[in-house]
């Protein structure tokens, strides 16, 4: 059977670990009719439409 | 071994999840818009169309496979008569779903599914009043500023300031009874209503 020849080092265990435990900001856009952040393919939160459309009253999710 | 099997379980046994759908369709019927989860929106579309094609075959024995299917009689009616004559010329794809992002407390990703045709936008108009009548009691100034956000913006901004005005007319009345038992109260809702 295979066996490491080596111990990892200490910076290579580290970074092993860190990249699993980066946290990512999911990718926004601009709304085009009211210009908030929103998450593409999804209703805008700020102003309810969605392609153009008044899809939802964002009263209702306040 | 689940190999192919491509309907979502939803954390149901069979028999629970096919009364949950039917339940959703005949309420996807009635209200011509339903918002749910990512999850059961995609499981509700194939059953919901099914019963659309049901519809527009128009027959009794074809109302009788609508019905077994739905178990709910008035429901199927209005499918029979109001929501499969839209879709005559459309040849599937009767529903949409539209994400609406993650919902508060368990973070599930939330849908609204309705039918395409022009007649989907009645649940919206319903939900819609609702809660603009609650949003008017609480904060009034948001209110106004979203119907002057409503003029602007779309073509289906005059049917909201309509229902705008119906919680309006209705909220004076509930405040007339609060002013005949305590005197106080009654002033607050007073200056509620020249706001509003």
């Amino acid at each position: 059977m295979g066996v490491p020849k080596r111990k990892p080092s200490r910076s290579a265990q580290r970074k092993r670990r860190a990249s699993n435990s980066v946290l990512h900001l999911p990718q926004l856009s601009v709304c085009p009719e009211c210009a908030a952040p929103y998450v593409p393919h999804r209703v805008c939160p700020s102003c309810g439409q969605y392609k153009g459309k008044q899809v939802v009253n964002i009263e209702s999710y306040g | 071994m689940r190999h192919l099997k491509r309907n979502a379980k939803l954390g149901r046994k069979g028999a629970h999840r096919n009364a949950m759908l039917a339940n959703m369709v005949c309420s996807l019927i009635t209200h011509k818009r339903v918002t749910t989860t990512l999850a059961k929106a995609k499981a509700v579309r194939p059953v919901a169309e099914k019963m659309v094609t049901l519809g527009k075959k128009g027959s009794i024995h074809h109302r009788r496979l609508a019905v077994s299917r739905l178990h709910q009689e008035d429901a199927v009616k209005t499918l029979f008569t109001e929501i499969a004559p839209q879709f005559e010329t459309r040849q599937g794809g009767y529903t949409r779903i539209i994400k609406l992002g993650e919902r508060r407390g368990d973070a599930s990703s939330m849908a609204i599914i309705e039918f395409v045709e022009a007649g989907s936008p009645q649940g919206a108009d319903s939900k819609g009043s609702k809660s603009k009548s609650k949003a008017k009691a609480t904060k009034p100034a948001k209110a106004e500023v979203a119907a002057e956000e409503a003029d602007t913006a779309t073509a289906q901004a005059p049917e909201e300031v309509e229902e705008q005005a119906q919680p309006a007319d209705q909220e004076p009345q509930a405040s007339d009874v609060s002013a005949e038992e305590t005197p106080d109260s009654g002033s607050e809702d007073t200056s509620k209503k020249t706001d509003s």
